[in-house]
């Protein structure tokens, strides 16, 4: 039961994590984070800008579900703990076998559980690589899940064929009885008097993901929730102001050189006659505004008015041939995301702009002053900011 | 086959399989450098529920049924667990394990998550209290009436 409902919900987790790992689209310049030859994408496709919050639904799910996910996880682990300490541990190969498995399982879905949820609040207790580690650790457990399955799931469907899937839970707690022995079955052979009926588990077990959801889900739907995210990581309220909303990563973190974005920035728009504009000639250019959200890997989002030149303008300015990419470089000196590949559809969308103003205000250093990318449905660090230049390779 | 090996065709098929893409992932994660703790990650994590949080809740468990039966026993698990997760899932930022990386990256210092977390916890033990209070209340009543 407790396996039933955790499985669609792991599912939808693994589903969108691997989306969003096509949603970089590492196929193109140099927004591959991983060794691109050893990566094994599972879905390939150009990424969408339509809907808006495309992103920020794929990724609010794989962040909010895999929190209510893990009561169900704990509780699972839970309900078949007497099995680990069965004595003897193993009696048939196959029984070796299905314990390795078990242990990359276990070992997988918590390691996934785990360094996913630390990196939500940016605590990185380790050494290795997370992004790496996160995405071959799903692998890992996805492999050892669909392993589980096929060899599981005529136990689950008989289990549900003789008891029912609702009856089990209609017993108060002084009907509730342990289920019959078996050996190598989940039952421990002498199950202490029941305190909790099996609907009772249940409710403690929704109880707690209801809990964890929400404290959190505010930073990722806003509105009025967004004041009861008490726990939330991200998204909390900043004030009122034009640019008081959430940053991923400040003008000082990022290192951005303060003295190449005062009056001095010029944009360089790298083509073969490459042009060089101030922030003053942009804003002569036609501008345009729209309501658009930035969504972050983390789960959290924030939809902002932003209002600026389009990507495609700026483009035909260069006189980039139709159908060419458009990859973006940051004043940001270092780091993975100071630069980024958009593809066609990104690029030519007419909402993808480059944003000089955000709520009517000039944009603050911190949100990416001078100017910055804002692309319908991309990945937070995909609108790169602080945008030194643009250049138009060849799809 | 099921004799010597103790399960059919598949089983042994579809392990075999998890193996392969797990040792192939594994792989591409030591390629990338710095492994030292990756590996005592991905077991630990395992391990470390097993056996040490594990008895631990447990014998916790134990502790309060040799005192408490139903239901006042769970109106005491209830609270618990569920302060309990907010803590193990938050508690980088109630213990305020990350201060220079969260204020480097949002600008702000982690605050008031401990008190949020004191908070909840104390109204999750309170409402639990109140509704045992009220159900007490009630079968008394109704143990009145029907004599």
């Amino acid at each position: 039961m407790l396996g039933s409902l955790l499985l669609p919900l792991v599912l939808i987790v693994a589903v969108t994590g691997f989306l969003s790992h096509t949603a970089y689209q590492p196929d193109l310049g140099r927004n591959a984070v991983l060794d691109r030859a050893h990566d094994f994408q599972p879905f390939i496709f150009s990424w969408p800008t339509s809907p808006s919050w495309l992103y920020a639904l794929t990724q609010g799910l794989h962040f909010n579900l895999g929190l209510v996910a893990v009561p169900f996880l704990l509780a699972k682990l839970w309900s078949v703990i007497p099995r680990l300490f069965a004595w003897p541990p193993v009696r048939t190969p196959a029984m070796a076998v299905e314990r390795a498995s078990l242990l990359l399982l276990v070992g997988g879905v918590l390691f996934e559980f785990a360094t996913g949820i630390l990196n939500s609040q940016i605590y990185y207790p380790w050494h290795f690589n997370f992004v790496r580690a996160h995405y071959y650790g799903a692998w890992v457990f996805s492999g050892a899940l669909v392993a589980h399955l096929v060899v599981k799931m005529p136990i689950v469907v008989r289990a549900f064929r003789n008891r029912g899937v609702l009856r089990p839970l209609r017993s108060s707690l002084r009907q509730t009885e342990p289920e019959p022995y078996e050996p190598d079955g989940l039952v421990s052979p002498s199950p202490a008097q029941p305190t909790l009926s099996r609907r009772g588990l249940l409710g403690v077990v929704g109880a707690g993901s209801l809990a964890l959801l929400g404290v959190s889900v505010g930073q990722t739907v806003g509105g009025p929730l967004r004041r009861a995210a008490l726990l939330a990581p991200r998204g909390r309220v900043f004030g009122t102001g034009p640019n008081d909303f959430q940053v991923n990563k400040g003008a000082a973190v990022a290192r951005i050189p303060l003295d190449q974005v005062g009056d001095s920035w010029r944009l360089l728009l790298d083509a073969p006659q490459p042009v060089s504009l101030s922030r003053e000639d942009l804003l002569r250019m036609p501008q345009h505004t729209y309501d658009l959200p930035i969504a972050c890997v983390e789960g959290w989002t924030t939809t902002q008015r932003w209002t600026g030149v389009r990507l495609a303008d700026l483009a035909r300015l260069a006189g980039a041939a139709p159908g060419t990419l458009l990859h973006v470089e940051s004043l940001q000196p270092q780091g993975a995301f100071r630069q980024v590949t958009l593809n066609h559809a990104q690029a030519s969308d007419p909402r993808s702009l480059l944003a000089l103003k955000v709520n009517g205000a000039d944009l603050s250093l911190d949100h990416g002053y001078p100017a910055r990318i804002i692309v319908p449905a991309a990945p937070g660090v995909h609108n790169t900011k602080w945008v030194k230049s643009i250049s138009f390779p060849r799809a | 086959m099921r004799r010597a090996y103790g399960a059919g065709p598949v089983h042994l098929a579809v392990h075999l399989a998890a193996f392969a893409i797990a040792a192939y992932a594994i792989a591409q994660v030591l390629a990338g450098g710095i492994v030292e703790n990756f590996l005592i990650w991905f077991f630990g994590a395992a391990l470390l529920h097993d056996l040490v949080f594990l008895p631990l809740y447990a014998s916790l468990d134990r502790l309060a049924r040799l005192r408490l039966r139903p239901p006042a026993l769970n109106h005491l698990r209830v609270p618990a667990l569920l302060s309990g997760l907010l803590l193990l899932v938050y508690f980088p930022l109630i213990l305020v394990k990350a201060d220079r990386n969260y204020f480097h990256s949002v600008g702000h210092h982690v605050q008031g998550y401990a008190r949020n977390w004191l908070l909840l916890s104390a109204g999750f033990f309170l409402a639990s209290g109140l509704v045992y209070l009220v159900r007490a209340g009630w079968s008394r009543a109704r143990r009145r009436r029907v004599p």
